[in-house]
């Protein structure tokens, strides 16, 4: 289900950037960080966890990886440390990452589910 | 290639007081910061071009003439950058960061560690739900992207707690409680300190007023609270229970924010071999430092929160007096004259850490989140209950490294810095030496493409 963001509705702030997370339409403020935008949208979870328990960014200060999300195919990507950027295709992350061929795309960190 | 004298990790109030110090006095300064801007945690987003938000207050724009101390020539900022490693090569520290996707090395006869600090880990049964955050990260949202809690409850305990409850009266959104640990007996404990206090009078005249200013909203505030527990509705909104003064509470709330005050980040300092101690009094692990910030490993100072708790101002002073002493082995100021230049950050720094000890005593952490229970998660990454840890004791572990090799805590990728202090606790609570974890490169996680992409860079220096 949706669940409503936990934050109050930010006064309008003009051009907004457009993103889409898991195939729906997101926007974020210019300078808002990934995690920001994500938690301004939605108090869903934004990552299921290994053993699929729900998990929202945490920290804020890239201390914590609770906001690890796929970025335009990067997997295990701290969604507080990363800017949003206009046509950002974001989805979240249940469960493990698995190894993926090389030839798919650069290397990358896998760090954890 | 050598072409700074300085190499400064961190760019919050300790980095950005020495890099213009040194600066100021010659050195050619390269400064790396994991965030786009400098300003720390505590004035992150402050370099921005909208100008803040009223509601942030005087104490966040206090930051500004850190941030302009910045333009001093000599001074280089790299952002986006996270240092994975430091070590040495041949007799000098080197550093290794990871800036978008590609990694670097960097080498110069000093660096200074100014990572600051971290919250403390407040580990209770339900921590890890969708909207239970720190306290610190509602705020670094507050100030990079206005965004306001809705009706949240502030639980735990400590000074930034006041802080941001006004902040909130001030925007307009009030949280709807506070539920504060702190007991009768911690306030008693605390009173020694007290004539120490008489030198931070002004700051203890900030908190009584945040703590008036919270009183006059009307929001209620229980203390001696205990038993924390926090279950996800349906509807996503948080049932929060704990006891207050014996009696049983459950408040209904989309936003829990928790607090335990903050512990220096010590990943970094411990990853690269400088001795550390346990501070009881901060309940943390701290690196040990002489009284300029040096340590016992050559060429590194370390300077701030992440030597030790004491907040912004103390920060500063201590971020001047590193670079002091590192101009002096530099060469470019004799002893005397670091010396007569320490004197006004000295004083400052004795002002700023007065209130600390009563500080500490007040707002101790209590036992159940320094050494929980049962089916509370310790480890977030590897989801390790406190009872798994302590069944590990049970069945031999005698330390970090044997629960770790038990049941995996500590393995994932935060490598530790969300449980290694309650691990601590409760190795600690069931009478087991408390040995002091290790941290490892690369202290964050870093792409092997990057590390195959730096090798022959490596080869080409030597």
């Amino acid at each position: 289900m949706t669940i409503d963001s936990r934050f109050l509705p930010r006064p309008d702030a003009g051009a907004l950037l457009h993103m889409t997370l898991d195939g729906a339409p997101i926007t974020a403020r210019a300078g808002d960080t990934l995690a920001a935008a994500i938690l301004a949208a939605s108090g869903d979870a934004s990552r299921h966890s290994t053993m699929g328990t729900p998990r929202t960014a945490y920290c804020m200060m890239g201390v914590c990886f609770d906001c690890l999300i796929e970025v335009d195919g990067q997997p295990n990507t701290q969604a507080c440390m990363v800017a949003a950027r206009d046509g950002m295709v974001l989805a979240r992350q249940n469960g493990a990452r698995g190894l993926r061929k090389l030839s798919s795309t650069p290397a990358q960190s896998n760090a954890d589910g | 290639m050598v072409d700074v004298d300085l190499i400064i990790i961190g760019a919050g109030p300790a980095g950005m007081a020495a890099a213009a110090t040194s600066a100021q006095g010659g050195a050619r300064v390269l400064m790396l910061d994991e965030q786009p801007q400098a300003g720390g945690q505590i004035y992150r987003n402050l370099g921005a071009e909208t100008p803040p938000p009223a509601y942030l207050g005087a104490s966040y724009a206090a930051g500004k003439p850190l941030l302009a101390g910045l333009r001093t020539a000599g001074i280089t900022g790299e952002f986006n950058a996270t240092v994975w490693r430091i070590d040495s090569d041949a007799g000098m520290p080197r550093v290794l960061w990871s800036r978008g996707g590609t990694s670097h090395a960097g080498q110069a006869p000093h660096v200074l560690l100014a990572g600051g600090a971290q919250e403390r880990p407040t580990p209770f049964e339900g921590w890890t739900l969708p909207g239970v955050m720190p306290a610190g990260a509602a705020q670094i949202l507050m100030k990079t992207a206005q965004l306001l809690p809705r009706d949240a409850v502030l639980a735990g305990s400590g000074p930034l707690l006041y802080l941001i409850a006004a902040q909130l009266i001030d925007a307009g959104a009030p949280p709807q409680a506070l539920v504060e640990t702190q007991t009768p007996a911690m306030m008693t404990r605390a009173m020694r300190h007290l004539p120490r206090v008489l030198l931070a009078l002004p700051e203890l005249a900030k908190g009584l007023a945040l703590i008036r200013k919270i009183t006059a909203a009307g929001i209620p505030r229980y203390t001696s609270a205990a038993g924390f527990h926090a279950s996800m509705r349906t509807d996503g909104r948080l049932d929060f229970s704990f006891t207050a003064k014996g009696r049983a509470h459950t408040l209904c709330t989309p936003i829990l924010l928790t607090h335990q005050g903050v512990i220096p980040s010590t990943h970094i300092s411990r990853a690269a071999g400088i001795a550390h101690a346990w501070n009881p009094a901060q309940q943390a692990i701290a690196p040990v430092t002489d009284r300029w910030g040096g340590s016992d490993v050559e060429g590194l100072h370390i300077a701030g929160d992440g030597a030790g708790i004491g907040g912004a101002e103390a920060a500063r002073a201590a971020g001047e007096l590193a670079a002091l002493d590192i101009l002096r082995r530099l060469g470019r100021i004799d002893k005397n004259t670091r010396d007569r230049q320490a004197k006004a950050p000295r004083r400052a720094l004795t002002r700023a850490m007065a209130i600390r000890p009563f500080l500490d005593a007040a707002y101790a952490p209590p036992p159940e989140i320094l050494a929980p229970d049962g089916e509370t998660i310790v480890c977030r990454c590897e989801e390790i209950t406190a009872a798994e840890i302590r069944q590990s004791l049970e069945g031999g572990a005698t330390g970090p490294r044997g629960v770790k090799t038990a049941t995996r805590a500590g393995m994932g990728p935060c490598q530790g810095r969300m449980c290694d202090l309650t691990l601590r606790g409760i190795l600690e609570n069931c009478g087991a030496a408390p040995a002091l974890p290790r941290a490892r490169t690369p202290i964050k996680p870093v792409a092997l493409g990057e590390l195959a992409a730096l090798a022959p860079h490596r080869k080409t220096k030597a």
